[in-house]
């Protein structure tokens, strides 16, 4: 349902992406990892139309993903973002950051509005944070609250941004633990993260990128227990790829 | 000291006349400046280059005239271009287009305080342009604008004594007139001075009190 088709993006002289060409079926879990500055954040940023591409074509479900046109509002409903930090509305609470979207985008009737952005709320653990401000959570909370926003425009897909990089060590499980749940609901997810045991427990795929260039791609525990390329086993090597994932501490 | 406050007593409702066209011309003109600074501040950050360089030559030229001069131009000038303005109307316009220079540069600050990472989850959830700036920028800007903008109050309120040169009949202008008439400047002056400072407090106060809440979280 996504595709990219030798993708190319420049940030002035520096080429990020250097023909990247990929694709994520419906229902699949995808996982993109690297180095820093691999180019994995920028890729996310342009399927969603935040960023602009040089060459190449995105296309999701056969529409062409064009900052510049109007489209981009349709594509962008139907493609959520989750961001490394968090990026709610802070004059807003958390309830009320979840049918934003939903009341003033999509026109959804209030009392509609308001029984489904409770409903995910308790679906991410906060049903009894609805009124309090994003401030006043803590960053997995907040974390739990964006992808509740996410999830509250029915989107075909959500983009992950490195969800947990932002996160104290203690507060990670929690929100792996609501990702995992919507893998295994089918969602249709591509993540950015440097989770690896947490990519090979739940994704279905991997992508390995430095350098603006996908290095290595196939099935996650392929790749994660047996990479081909010398420069994933050098990546790899410097994390611990098995054991279970973090535990939630507590579902609030 | 008591022929002060005789004075006083009989200059008090006089002046009170000036106060009343005082108020009358600042909040006009606040009113007036605020929606012209906004319309300038948006076109700024509109991210379309006409407007934004129309605004900005716009905001250069207002600040680099006097309002003085400015109040001239309204109230000499346009009557031979066949507008005729009321010289309460001039003021109000002249100090409203002057002020609407800072105002926007004020706004504008406010909204490019705002964490670009607001503006990107807004449109990840399908916002436009006046959506985002509606829901998610200006009411977290105003936070942060408020300070400044009572500071411009302030001063809104101090220079609208410049209407006087066009004849507007304020505090200013009354006190000169009463002053000239009686010889008494000492205690006329003394008057006008503490009037305006009995309006400036409260509006001081507010500052302070803007400025404290935009000190929380």
């Amino acid at each position: 349902m996504i595709e990219l088709k030798d993708v190319h993006k420049s940030f002035g002289r520096v080429e990020v992406l250097k023909g990247i060409t990929a694709s994520v079926q419906k229902g699949e879990v995808v996982c993109i990892i690297g180095p820093s500055g691999s180019g994995k954040s920028t890729i996310l940023r342009c399927i969603n139309g935040l960023e602009s591409y040089d060459r190449g074509e995105i296309g999701i479900e056969g529409l062409k993903v064009d900052r510049d046109a109007p489209s981009i509002v349709n594509i962008r409903t139907q493609v959520s973002m989750v961001f490394q930090r968090f990026n709610l509305f802070p004059h807003r609470t958390a309830l009320e950051n979840v049918i934003e979207g939903p009341l003033f985008v999509k026109k959804e009737p209030r009392a509609q509005a308001f029984e489904r952005g409770r409903a995910l709320l308790a679906r991410v653990g906060l049903a009894e944070k609805a009124d309090v401000h994003p401030p006043q959570l803590s960053g997995g909370q907040q974390q739990r609250v964006a992808i509740a926003r996410a999830l509250a425009m029915q989107p075909k897909a959500i983009l992950f941004d490195e969800p947990t990089s932002a996160l104290d060590p203690e507060l990670v499980g929690e929100v792996l633990n609501v990702m995992q749940r919507l893998a295994s609901e089918g969602m249709t997810m591509v993540i950015v993260t440097h989770e690896i045991a947490f990519a090979r427990e739940v994704a279905d795929r991997l992508i390995f990128m430095r350098d603006g260039v996908v290095v290595e791609e196939g099935p996650a525990r392929q790749v994660i227990d047996n990479p081909q390329e010398a420069a994933t086993r050098a990546f790899l090597s410097h994390f611990h790829r098995t054991g279970a994932l973090p535990p939630a501490t507590t579902a609030s | 000291m008591k022929g002060f406050w005789h004075d006083a007593a009989d200059f008090f409702p006089i002046l009170m006349n000036g106060v009343a066209l005082t108020i009358v011309v600042t909040i006009g003109s606040l009113l007036l400046s605020t929606v012209l600074g906004l319309i300038w501040a948006m076109m700024r950050v509109s991210g379309i280059k006409v407007l934004s360089m129309l605004s900005a030559s716009l905001i250069n030229v207002i600040r680099g005239i006097p309002i003085i001069v400015l109040l001239f131009y309204l109230y000499f000038v346009m009557p031979d271009l066949g507008v005729t303005l009321s010289a309460l109307q001039a003021a109000i316009l002249g100090l409203g287009i002057a002020y609407s220079a800072y105002q926007a540069e004020n706004f504008r600050a406010g909204i490019e305080a705002i964490d670009k990472g607001q503006i990107e989850a807004a449109q990840s959830i399908g916002m436009g342009w006046w959506l985002t700036m509606r829901r998610v920028v200006l009411p977290q800007a105003v936070r942060i604008v408020l300070p400044p903008y009572g500071n411009v109050m302030i001063m809104m309120l101090k220079d609208s004594s410049q209407a006087s040169t066009i004849t507007v009949a304020e505090l200013a202008l009354q006190g000169k007139l009463i002053a000239s008439s009686t010889f008494k400047n000492t205690s006329v002056f003394t008057l006008v001075a503490l009037m305006y400072l009995t309006m400036s407090i409260p509006l001081i106060l507010l500052v302070r009190h803007f400025e404290k809440r935009a000190g929380k979280r």
